[in-house]
């Protein structure tokens, strides 16, 4: 299978897109993971439900709040715009920020979850042998949810490749700066005696979500197996 | 020397410890529900009393009045917890080395070749936790306390997992901590037989409350105390020492202050210190010397004290060289007329006793 330039170009692109939307999102998903799986405080119902909203409501929705906020003309927009010349509109950039904050809920959920699972009394244990605490987080809670971390990590990755609604609301749908694989797909959808090229580009898409999982699940199985504790 | 006073209200149940725990190893002893974990856990700084203060050698821990509550790693206190609580991620060695780094002048006299010494570890270093037996990971976790040097070492019921076989291989371990390495321990129990062998010094607990604490001679004898030191089981803990074999028989002639005293069976070397224990329940009285009886163990003794104990029991104290906790049915107490400054004759069977090693030296 031969890729032309063009399928090159979505395909690299949309990788740099799922790189760049995990890579900025994984620390701040470990902390929102942290802060909602082991704090108490007030209005921690509100933020939760703030959180998941890009899961439940319409993508298209979510594409529409990021332009009129983060648009030139937006709130946000326009200050990053007048104060740092930065424009996330109809470039990668934006679609960096549409794919992390629908897939923000995904590392979330599963960070959390890690957390919550893993035994606290493991952590005073560590706190009795003299260690403070930044160094029991370091040592014993992050190898022991690093699983789940590469959990959340995977799903984010698969949400970033496959975004469509709020990636093409917010930066629209131009070849070689905002068109990812759904949105290359959609667009050759739309011309006729075009299947071929759609099937390329499904099957690559398959390719690419099937690597990610398989990836993760190795990484994951490798520090499952140092604990000598079984996956699941 | 550990100076504790506490107070903490956990809804209706109310704290009140003051006590002290010096060198050698001090056992907080009361029944499930009594608060002995509760003290541990304000001890070691995982929780927080209302009122108090906690200081270990002049250096204070936690200070109510003047706002001082050091944080649980900074309080240089080993715990070792009811599970063992490894960390499953690190091996045995790397679980060892984790308290390691806790800079004092104690912990310099404590080496990883030392702990995997004293505690056999040799063959289990690259092991990984979740593949060792129950006692080997609480060995392990003793180990790991240890490591970080404390001044201190709490321990939660370190055995109440393990069963009695593996209890008996580990009752030695800590007797030799103390010994050995002259820590000071503060131990959580409910089990009258881990503390007959191992105590110097007792507390006893009872709904949050201090019931009596002191050197575990002086208390066991407190007849007030009875129904919190082992109820049912409560008895005498006496020190002996191993003077003859009888191979014929298979039995060991021990010395004690009240005079020779046989058991059965010969584990023990002669020469040997060791601890044995006789029920309360367990004594018979006569007034007269009986003669052609099954029972050995034959002493003449004056009655110091008695207390009525519950559903028609009373509770003795007889001076035979030692004080000594007798019960006997309210019945036969009332037909024998036993008063106060009676003379009496004590007769325990030799079956009935319970012996431990010990290393404790009494000078």
């Amino acid at each position: 299978m031969t890729l032309s330039e063009a399928e090159l170009t979505v395909i690299l692109l949309s990788l740099k897109v799922a790189i760049w939307c995990v890579a900025i999102s994984i620390l701040p998903a470990l902390f929102m993971g942290w802060l909602l799986a082991r704090r108490d405080f007030y209005g921690k119902t509100l933020l939760n439900v703030f959180i998941h909203l890009p899961l439940v409501m319409p993508p298209v929705v979510v594409g529409y709040f990021l332009l009129v906020t983060l648009g030139k003309r937006g709130v946000i927009g326009s200050w990053l715009f007048d104060t740092f010349n930065i424009s996330l509109i109809f470039n990668w950039k934006g679609v960096v920020v549409a794919t992390s904050v629908m897939a923000f809920p995904l590392m979330v959920r599963a960070i959390r979850h890690a957390i919550e699972a893993i035994d606290q009394n493991l952590e005073v244990a560590a706190l009795t042998l003299g260690k403070p605490p930044y160094y029991v987080f370091l040592t014993i809670t992050l190898p022991l949810i690093l699983p789940g971390i590469l959990a959340g990590a995977t799903l984010g990755f698969a949400r970033a490749l496959g975004e469509f609604g709020a990636t093409i609301t917010f930066v629209s749908n131009i070849p070689g700066q905002t068109q990812t694989l759904p949105l290359a797909i959609y667009s050759l959808l739309q011309v006729p005696g075009s299947g071929d090229a759609v099937l390329k580009l499904v099957i690559l898409s398959i390719l690419l979500a099937f690597a990610a999982i398989a990836l993760s699940e190795w990484l994951a199985h490798r520090a499952l197996k140092r604990t000598g504790m079984r996956a699941g | 020397m550990m100076k504790i006073d506490i107070h903490k209200s956990f809804g209706k149940f109310r704290l009140d410890a003051t006590f002290e725990a010096a060198a050698g190893l001090t056992a907080i002893f009361g029944p499930s529900g009594s608060g002995k974990t509760s003290i541990a856990k304000v001890l070691a700084g995982l929780e927080t009393p209302d009122t108090g203060r906690i200081e270990i050698d002049d250096h204070i821990l936690f200070d109510s009045q003047h706002g001082i509550n050091i944080p649980v790693h900074q309080r240089n206190i080993g715990f070792v917890f009811q599970e063992h609580r490894l960390f499953p991620h690190y091996s045995v060695r790397g679980n060892l080395r984790y308290g390691a780094t806790r800079n004092n002048a104690r912990q310099k006299s404590i080496t990883i070749d030392f702990i995997i010494d004293l505690f056999g570890l040799g063959k289990l270093l690259d092991r990984q936790p979740i593949s060792l037996s129950l006692g080997e990971q609480q060995r392990v976790a003793i180990g790991r306390a240890l490591m970080s040097g404390p001044d201190v070492l709490i321990m939660d019921e370190p055995l109440s997992s393990l069963d009695l076989h593996r209890k008996q291989d580990i009752l030695p371990l800590i007797e030799k901590l103390k010994t050995e390495l002259g820590l000071t321990i503060i131990y959580i129990s409910h089990s009258l037989s881990e503390i007959t062998q191992l105590a110097d010094n007792l507390v006893l607990l009872d709904n949050g409350q201090i019931k009596g604490a002191g050197p575990i001679a002086k208390l066991q004898n407190r007849l007030d105390l009875l129904p919190f030191a082992g109820g049912h089981d409560a008895g005498t803990i006496v020190d002996a020492q191993v003077v003859a074999h009888d191979i014929r028989y298979y039995m060991s002639e021990l010395e004690t202050t009240a005079g020779e005293f046989l058991i059965p069976g010969c584990q023990y070397e002669i020469g040997r210190s060791i601890r044995i224990r006789i029920r309360a329940r367990d004594v018979a009285l006569a007034l007269t010397e009986p003669e052609h009886l099954s029972i050995l163990n034959k002493f003449k003794g004056k009655v110091i004290d008695h207390r009525s104990g519950e559903s028609g029991t009373e509770e003795l104290l007889i001076d035979v060289g030692f004080p000594l906790s007798a019960r006997i049915t309210r019945k036969s107490y009332e037909q024998m007329n036993i008063q106060p400054g009676s003379d009496i004759w004590v007769l325990i069977k030799a079956v009935t006793i319970n012996a431990t090693e010990t290393e404790v030296q009494y000078l």
